[in-house]
C-alpha cells in the first residue's frame, strides 16, 4: 500500500532543493507581508491625494479633479471613506501610522483638532492665507475661517494661526412645513416667532394628531446644539462660556430655565413621539416625507430633501426665541473644512489645490452640485431661496469651535443625556441641572 | 537530520506565527499598556496614570449600569432565544413535512446584516406609523400601543427580544446537530420498555443534549454581552441610557471622549468580567453532567 508521507519524505524532504522552496517561499509570505504593510506608496509629486467622508459631494469632487488636472496636468485623488464615524478613526490611525494623505479632514471636537495641530500633523495656512494682501483669507465668510482658527491665547496652547481652508458653509435651524402649516390653519409665511407661540403650535399639532418637530436628538449633538441655542437666548454668551470655564453652575436658573424648555416641548405636544431615539437620518426621512410639521436641521438637508421629495414645500425659521435679553444663536460656521498634511511631500502642490477648490467658479459650481452654501462669500449668487434664507443667518451664528473653550466630554453627555431623561419623564430640569453640576465639578477636581 | 526537520517545520509555521503576532498579539499587549495611560489617540505624548483609569471604571456608574443591562439582554437570550431554538430545532429533527424549509427559514435572521434588521424593526416598531402598533390597533389592543423604542419601561426587553429574533438562528444550528447524533436506536428501546415520548424527551434528549446546551450557552454569552451593532441601529444606547450596553460605553470613550486609554481599560474588564461568567457557567455546567 502507498504511504503518501513516504512519498513526501522520499521526493521532497530528502531533496536538497526543498530548502530552497522552503526559503523562497517563505521570502515570498513576508515579502507580500511586509509590502502590504508600508507606508503610502510612493507618488510623482504631481499627484494629490484627499480623504474625505462626504459622499453626496464625491461625484463633484471628481468633477473638479478632472478639472484640474486638466488644467495643471497635476492628478487629484478624491478617497471616500464613509460613514463619517470610520472616516475619523481612519484618520486618527493613519496619523499614528504616519500615512496621512495630502489633504484631509478632520471631524470631531476642537480639541482633537487642537492635537492634531500640536502633533505636528497639520500645516500651518496663516502665510498663505496672509499672501497678497489676505487675498485667499479674504475671500472666505469670516465665521466660516474662524472654526479652523487658534486665536491668540487660547486655552488649547496651539501656535495662534489658521490651520484649514473652509469648503462650505453651514447654519443649523428650525424648519417647517408650508402645507402642513396651511392644514393647521397657520399662515404658511408667517412662522413661529416667540417660544410661546411654538408651543401653541404644538397645541393644534396635537388636536390634529400630527406629528411635530422631529431632529436626530437620538445623536446627542443635536439636543447639544438646539439647547446652547437657547442659553444663548436667556443668558447671553459669556454667562455660557463663564459656565464652561466652572465660574457659573449649571444649577443656576437660567440653566434650568434652559431645561424646563424641553419639559414644555414636550408637554405640548410639539415634538415627534419618540425623538430621543431618533437619529438624524430618520429625522429627514420623516420632514421630507411630510410626516412632521417641523425639524431641526443644518443646511446640508436641502440636498437631502431635494434627493427625498423635490416637492417638499417648506421654510426656513430661526428657532422660537423665549427671551428679549440677548439675541437669538445658531450653530453655524464652516461645514467641512480640508487640513494640509504639514508633512506631506506634496504640501505646496496642496496648498494651491485648496486655493484652487476656494475660488469663487468651483464653489459656486460645488453650490450648485451639491446644494451647500459656499464658503467663498463671492460665490453667493443665484443659490436655491431655501439655501439663501439658511445663509442669510449667518450673522446670528456661533459654533463652540470657536468659543476658545471646550466643556468636557462627559458633561456634554450628562447634559445631552439629561435632556432626553426631561423629555421622556423620568427626571425633572431641577434633578438634570444637579446632575450635570456634579460632573462638572468631578471633572474639575481630576484637572486641578 | 531530526535538527533539520524541526528547523523546516518552523519555517512552515513561521509566517503565521509572525502575522498572529502582529495583528493579535502585539496588539492584545498595547491594549493591557495603554489601559495604564491618558491618551487621546492623537498625540504622540501619553500620561502615565497607573490605576487611575481601572479605579475610575469602578466608580462609574453608568459603566456597571450597561453591564447590568447586557446582562439582561444575555438572560433574555439564554431563556427565551435559546428555549425557542431548542424547541424549533427538535421539531425540524422530527419526521415532518417541509423540514428543510423550515430551516432554511429559521436561519435566514442571523446571516442578514444587524444594521438592516435593527432598521427594519426600529420602523415596525416606530410609535407613530410602526406596524406592531397598527397591528394591535387591528386586533383590538389600543390600550398596548406605545413607543417601545422611546419608552424606557420596554425599550430595553423590545431590544432584547429583537436580539433573540436575529440570533436564534446559531442555536438552532448547533442543537439540531446535535439533536441528529443521539442514536434512534436509544428511543427505540426506549419505546420497547414502555417509555412515552416525554419519558424519552426526559431521559434520553435532555441529558444527551447537556454538552450542546453548553456550548450554546457560552456562545449565546460571550455573543449577546457583545452585541451593540443592532442597538446602535435601532436606539443608539438611548433613551438616556436605557439601553446602553458595555461595548457601546467603551466606543463612547473612544469616539465621543477621545480617551484611549480609558476605553482600554473598560476592555480589559469587561473581559475579565467574560472570562470569569463563562468560567462559572463551564463549572456549573460540568456538575450538572456529573449528576447526570
Amino acid at each position: 500500500m502507498v504511504n503518501p508521507e513516504q512519498i513526501l519524505n522520499s521526493n521532497f524532504q530528502n531533496s536538497k532543493f526543498s530548502y530552497w522552496i522552503l526559503f523562497v517561499i517563505c521570502v515570498l509570505v513576508m515579502g507580500i507581508f511586509v509590502i502590504g504593510c508600508s507606508t503610502q506608496k510612493t507618488e510623482s509629486k504631481a499627484t494629490i491625494t484627499i480623504w474625505h467622508w462626504m459622499t453626496d459631494r464625491q461625484p463633484a469632487f471628481l468633477e473638479l479633479a478632472r478639472r484640474y488636472e486638466a488644467k495643471t496636468g497635476v492628478k487629484v485623488n478624491f478617497e471616500l471613506y464613509a460613514p463619517s464615524d470610520a472616516y475619523a478613526q481612519k484618520v486618527r490611525a493613519a496619523c499614528q501610522g504616519n500615512t496621512l494623505p495630502d489633504i484631509f479632514g478632520i471631524l470631531g471636537e476642537k480639541r482633537d483638532f487642537a492635537s492634531f495641530v500640536k502633533a505636528g500633523y497639520i500645516l500651518d495656512l496663516t502665510p498663505y492665507m496672509e499672501e497678497d494682501s489676505g487675498l485667499w483669507k479674504n475671500s472666505f465668510f469670516s465665521e466660516a475661517l474662524s472654526v479652523n482658527e487658534f486665536p491668540e491665547g487660547n486655552s488649547y496652547g496651539v501656535k495662534p494661526g489658521i490651520y484649514a481652508a473652509p469648503i462650505d458653509v453651514m447654519t443649523i435651524q428650525m424648519l417647517y412645513n408650508k402645507d402642513l402649516f396651511r392644514q393647521l390653519g397657520l399662515d404658511p409665511n408667517r412662522p413661529p416667532q416667540t417660544f410661546g407661540e411654538f408651543l401653541e403650535i404644538g397645541k393644534k399639532i396635537k388636536a390634529a394628531e400630527i406629528q411635530g418637530l422631529v431632529s436626530g436628538w437620538g445623536e446627542m449633538w443635536m439636543i447639544d446644539c438646539l439647547a446652547n441655542n437657547y442659553a444663548f437666548n436667556l443668558m447671553g454668551k459669556d454667562k455660557v462660556l463663564a459656565t464652561i470655564r466652572g465660574e457659573v453652575p449649571y444649577t443656576d436658573p437660567d440653566w434650568i430655565r434652559v431645561f424646563r424648555l424641553f419639559k414644555e416641548m414636550q408637554e405640548s405636544g410639539v415634538l415627534y413621539n419618540g425623538i430621543v431615539t431618533m437619529i438624524n437620518k430618520t429625522a429627514e426621512q420623516l420632514f421630507a416625507n411630510e410626516k412632521a410639521v417641523f425639524a431641526f436641521n443644518g443646511s446640508w438637508c436641502v440636498n437631502v430633501y431635494k434627493g427625498m421629495n423635490p416637492n417638499l414645500n417648506y421654510g426656513v425659521m430661526l428657532p422660537p426665541k423665549v427671551s428679549e435679553n440677548f439675541p437669538m444663536s445658531i450653530w453655524g460656521g464652516a461645514g467641512s473644512s480640508f487640513m494640509v498634511n504639514a508633512k506631506s511631500k506634496n504640501k505646496e502642490e496642496a496648498v494651491k489645490f485648496l486655493k484652487w477648490l476656494t475660488d469663487k467658479d468651483q464653489q459656486a459650481y460645488l453650490a450648485e452640485a451639491t446644494n451647500n452654501l459656499p464658503a467663498n462669500k463671492e460665490s453667493v449668487r443665484e443659490i436655491p431661496e431655501v439655501l439663501s434664507q439658511f445663509a442669510s443667518a449667518m450673522r446670528f451664528a456661533t459654533h463652540p469651535n470657536v468659543w476658545g473653550i471646550s466643556e468636557f466630554s462627559a458633561v456634554i453627555e450628562a447634559f445631552d443625556k439629561g435632556i432626553q431623561s426631561i423629555i421622556i419623564g423620568e427626571k425633572t430640569p431641577e434633578q438634570v441641572a444637579q446632575e450635570v453640576q456634579k460632573i462638572k465639578e468631578r471633572e474639575l477636581a481630576k484637572r486641578k | 537530520m531530526k535538527v533539520k526537520s524541526t528547523l523546516e517545520n518552523y519555517l512552515f509555521v513561521l509566517p503565521a506565527v509572525i502575522i498572529f503576532t502582529i495583528f493579535y498579539i502585539i496588539p492584545f499587549i498595547w491594549v493591557f499598556q495603554l489601559a495604564f495611560y491618558d491618551w487621546d489617540g492623537i498625540m504622540p505624548t501619553k500620561f502615565f496614570v497607573g490605576l487611575g483609569n481601572f479605579i475610575e471604571i469602578l466608580q462609574d456608574k453608568i459603566w456597571w449600569r450597561s453591564i447590568w443591562q447586557a446582562g439582561y439582554i444575555t438572560l433574555i437570550a439564554l431563556t427565551f432565544q435559546n428555549a425557542l431554538a431548542f424547541l424549533l430545532a427538535w421539531a425540524c429533527d422530527r419526521q415532518i413535512r417541509m423540514k428543510n424549509f423550515y430551516r432554511l427559514i429559521f436561519f435566514i435572521p442571523p446571516v442578514l446584516s444587524e444594521v438592516v434588521v435593527g432598521l427594519v424593526w426600529q420602523w415596525i416598531l416606530d410609535g407613530n406609523y410602526g406596524l406592531l402598533n397598527h397591528w394591535l390597533v387591528s386586533l383590538g389592543f389600543p390600550h398596548l400601543v406605545r413607543n417601545w423604542l422611546s419608552d424606557p419601561k420596554t425599550a430595553l426587553t423590545t431590544v432584547a427580544i429583537v436580539h433573540s429574533w436575529k440570533g436564534f438562528g446559531w442555536g438552532f444550528l448547533i442543537f439540531l446537530a446535535g439533536l441528529q447524533t443521539i442514536p434512534r436506536e436509544l428511543y427505540e428501546a426506549a419505546r420497547v420498555d414502555g417509555a412515552n415520548a416525554w419519558e424519552s424527551f426526559r431521559r434520553i434528549t435532555l441529558p444527551l443534549m447537556i454538552p450542546v446546551a453548553v456550548l450554546v450557552g457560552i456562545l449565546t454569552i460571550l455573543g449577546t454581552m457583545q452585541a451593540f451593532v443592532l442597538i446602535i441601529a435601532m436606539t443608539g444606547g438611548g433613551p438616556a441610557y436605557h439601553t446602553q450596553v458595555p461595548v457601546l460605553r467603551i466606543l463612547a470613550s473612544m469616539r465621543g471622549s477621545s480617551r484611549f486609554g480609558y476605553a482600554c481599560a473598560q476592555g480589559i474588564t469587561f473581559g475579565i468580567i467574560l472570562v470569569i461568567v463563562s468560567f462559572i457557567q463551564y463549572r456549573f455546567s460540568k456538575r450538572a453532567r456529573q449528576y447526570q
